[in-house]
């Protein structure tokens, strides 16, 4: 396979990942003005910090309101992260590496494509905000059971993975940091129960509420809240799942190709260090350094898997 | 002239009767109701957009991304009408195969008094990179798209050999695709031959092309493509990908160990068969335009070495020029010793003074055209053009004759297309894409039938508003 069809492939689910967790952010930020009677204006700011977005967006607008955030998240054509931009290079590598894909996963890309150009053609209201949430989440979801239903299990279908949970763990893992930064500053509330609905953002920006509260019921504090998210294996989008699942991918690779290169043994050094921490550990050490350590590990490993297998000429 | 109702019409006799390879269809046809046929003619231009058929236009920012207008009524060819089109093509290209060889090596036609030197020497088209070079298997065009008019029941012309990177055979399969889906009841009825073997025929005729001597076990074959912003790059991954194999841009290759090499994941792997959908000027900057992006460094002495084959072979367009049209009866009678089974055009080379002067004379009734152009530009449909075009060609005709043909307008055969009123005539050609091997000549049954959507128009380029109809070859 061709390494700029494995880079095209690793980038197409990455954007697709990062369109979908900023819905998901959206969702959450959403859910907050409707149900908050105070000023939701924080909430608006913490989602931009958390898409890594809010110095260009500081940029060009005053105040953080709803109708303006989600249309500098969703469909501003200056963000490059806007989810608009997103599907759309989402799509243009799928052109580039149509071969590598499977027609009805081409099909679910272009579909998704012209659906979010029809609903993102215009400022989207407070009317129509749930749905367009829904189109992004569907429309995505279809381009992954595409994925899934119908793609040979090979390098191919290894890169798709590994794009999405590379991207997957690194907007976790800034969803935790944001929240622990903006909201837990002195080290003294660790540990404290938090404020009801702080831990419904995080848990709705990973679409984990229902799961939380099946698995932990009446125990909603920020400790059990991180080792859920970072340390839960059970938990589709914990760093814990999604280190364990590159590190899978890269192992397969490693398997096919015949060679062990720098990228599956620094996965596996993240996997190590995940496994060898307890939640207790992690808030004594501080939980910011934790991610911070964690995303510059994941970083690296990204820069590796494309230095490894030869992306760029 | 220009009166569409004195063409000869392929499907229509009168009123209410169906020339006899359309009988099963027509009757199909009156049983069905125009407004749902016009329903189903706009679920097929979403069904289009749904798979990305779709072409991009230059410089036009928000609607950049078109589609060619599809026809549901298909182009049907009797079994009759079309083994003797097959025997015409195979003759043609099985000369034209030989006269490239020819003109690259001893050059027996120009000995031999039947082709002016001067066509060769003072051409364009005519690579002298390509002297004395052999490509491997022998073969220079590996697929040619022949492209034929008709102006009567036995009335076939060859209006142009595409010799160079015919496009348009994703068009030919996913047309069909679309009719399976609209419309599956009418092939259970008719027998309609099947062209969806085009991929693995293609394939398979490369794979024997490629050069001996190669470290792969079974022959690499890649599609070089100039890139994602290509017009018609939807057809270069259209055709890698049904034919499985890899798709290639400049930046993807270089050459190693004598070999052409491809990045992959695992390393640079050699690759046998190039596939190529650039112009020969851009595919090596050491050896033509030095600034291109587009090609590969060093392919051209990869390819004397005998060791990767390039698919058409540089320098084939030598053999579709339009100064050299007019002698293609000659060049197949010359290296198949057989009357040319398919019609030429009548032509008048206007670097010939008694011929120069006739058509300035009749101006009005011909199509001028420039010996370079293509895609339908730089012509002149003399019927239809107003004072103030004529003057200008005549003028360009004083000033550089050698530069131009002229040809009769032919009255092109007519095939209706479905309009909100019904049927109405529109004029067509024909493309078939042809294969070459070592070991044979072939072709799936018809091919991709254009038509000119305007109506009296008669030219069916895609570029200037033709569309495209799905074409029928009827089983025996």
């Amino acid at each position: 396979m061709l390494g700029k069809t494995a880079g095209g492939l690793f980038w197409m689910f990455r954007y697709l990942e990062r369109a979908e967790n900023t819905a998901r952010l959206l969702e959450a930020g959403w859910r907050i003005a409707l149900t908050r009677s105070s000023d939701a204006s924080n909430e608006w700011q913490s989602i931009l910090t958390t898409a890594g977005m809010l110095a260009l967006y500081d940029e060009k607008n005053d105040g953080y309101d709803a109708a303006r955030v989600m249309d500098f998240l969703l469909r501003d054509k200056s963000n490059p992260s806007s989810v608009m931009n997103l599907i759309e290079l989402a799509r243009n590598n799928a052109r580039t590496v149509r071969t590598a894909l499977s027609s009805e996963v081409w099909e679910a890309t272009n579909e998704c494509w012209m659906s979010l150009k029809t609903a993102l053609a215009r400022p989207v209201t407070e009317r129509n905000m749930h749905d367009t949430l829904m189109i992004i989440r569907n429309r995505t979801s279809v381009v992954r059971g595409a994925l899934h239903g119908t793609m040979l299990r090979n390098d191919i279908y290894a890169f798709s993975r590994l794009g999405t949970f590379i991207e997957r763990a690194g907007s976790t893992a800034r969803i935790l940091d944001v929240k622990y930064y903006v909201l837990l500053p002195s080290a003294t509330f660790v540990g404290s129960t938090i404020d009801n609905a702080q831990w419904e953002v995080i848990l709705r920006s990973v679409s984990a509420e229902r799961s939380y509260n099946w698995l932990n019921p009446g125990e909603t504090s920020a400790k059990g809240i991180a080792e859920f998210l970072i340390l839960d294996k059970r938990m589709p989008r914990s760093l814990a799942f999604c280190s364990s699942e590159i590190s899978r991918y890269l192992k397969y690779l490693e398997a096919e190709y015949g060679i062990c290169q720098e990228s599956q043994l620094q996965a596996q050094q993240i996997c190590e260090v995940l496994d060898g921490s307890s939640i207790q550990t992690i808030f004594e050490n501080g939980l910011h350094e934790f991610l911070g350590v964690f995303i510059a590990e994941s970083g690296k490993l990204s820069n590796d898997i494309e230095t490894d297998f030869r992306f760029y000429g | 002239m220009g009166q569409v109702q004195n063409h000869f019409d392929e499907m229509l006799l009168d009123n209410d009767s169906a020339r006899e390879p359309y009988e099963g269809f027509y009757k199909w046809f009156c049983g069905e109701d125009l407004k749902g046929l016009n329903r189903m003619s706009a679920q097929a231009e979403a069904f289009f957009r749904r798979i990305g058929i779709t072409f991009a236009v230059y410089g036009q920012k928000e609607a950049d991304e078109r589609l060619i207008p599809f026809d549901v009524v298909p182009r049907i060819i009797s079994a009759r009408e079309w083994s003797r089109l097959e025997r015409g093509i195979e003759q043609r290209v099985r000369a034209i195969n030989a006269f490239l060889h020819d003109i690259y090596h001893r050059q027996e036609i120009l000995r031999a008094g039947r082709l002016p030197p001067e066509i060769i020497a003072g051409n364009s088209a005519f690579l002298p990179e390509m002297v004395g070079v052999n490509p491997p298997g022998g073969v220079y065009t590996h697929i040619v798209g022949v492209d034929l008019v008709r102006t009567g029941e036995d009335e076939f012309f060859v209006l142009e050999d595409n010799a160079r990177t015919p496009s348009g055979v994703s068009y030919m399969l996913e047309n069909r695709e679309t009719m399976l889906q609209m419309f599956p009841e009418l092939f259970t009825q008719l027998k309609v031959r099947p062209v969806s073997a085009y991929p693995q025929m293609l394939r398979r005729s490369l794979s024997e092309c490629a050069p001996a001597g190669s470290p792969n076990h079974r022959p690499v074959i890649a599609v070089l493509t100039p890139g994602i912003h290509n017009s018609a790059y939807f057809e270069h991954a259209f055709i890698a990908d049904q034919m499985g194999a890899e798709l290639v841009e400049s930046a993807d290759l270089r050459i190693e160990d004598g070999r052409v090499a491809m990045r992959t994941t695992r390393g640079y792997q050699p690759i046998d068969v190039i596939y190529r959908r650039v112009d020969d000027d851009y595919l090596d900057p050491l050896t033509f335009k030095p600034e291109s992006l587009l090609g590969v460094p060093g392919i051209m002495d990869v390819y004397r070495a005998g060791n990767i084959t390039i698919a058409n072979a540089p320098g084939t367009g030598i053999a579709d020029d339009k100064a050299l049209y007019s002698y293609m009866p000659d060049i197949v009678e010359f290296y198949t010793g057989e009357t040319a089974i398919l019609k030429n055009v009548p032509t008048w080379r206007c670097s010939e003074p008694d011929s120069l002067a006739y058509v300035l004379e009749h101006i009005t009734e011909l199509v001028v055209k420039e010996v370079h152009g293509s895609g339908g530009y730089g012509m002149l449909i003399g019927p239809l053009a107003s004072k103030k075009e004529i003057a200008s060609f005549i003028s360009k005709l004083k000033t550089r004759p050698g530069n131009y043909i002229a040809q009769p307008t032919l009255s092109l055969s007519t095939v209706p297309i479905l309009t909100k009123a019904g049927l109405a005539p529109r004029h067509v050609d024909l493309r078939p894409f042809v294969l070459v091997s070592p070991n044979r000549i072939q072709m799936p049954p018809g091919g991709l039938t254009r038509v000119a959507l305007k109506k009296g128009s008669l030219v069916v380029n895609s570029s200037q508003g033709g569309g495209t109809k799905d074409t029928w070859v009827l089983g025996e």
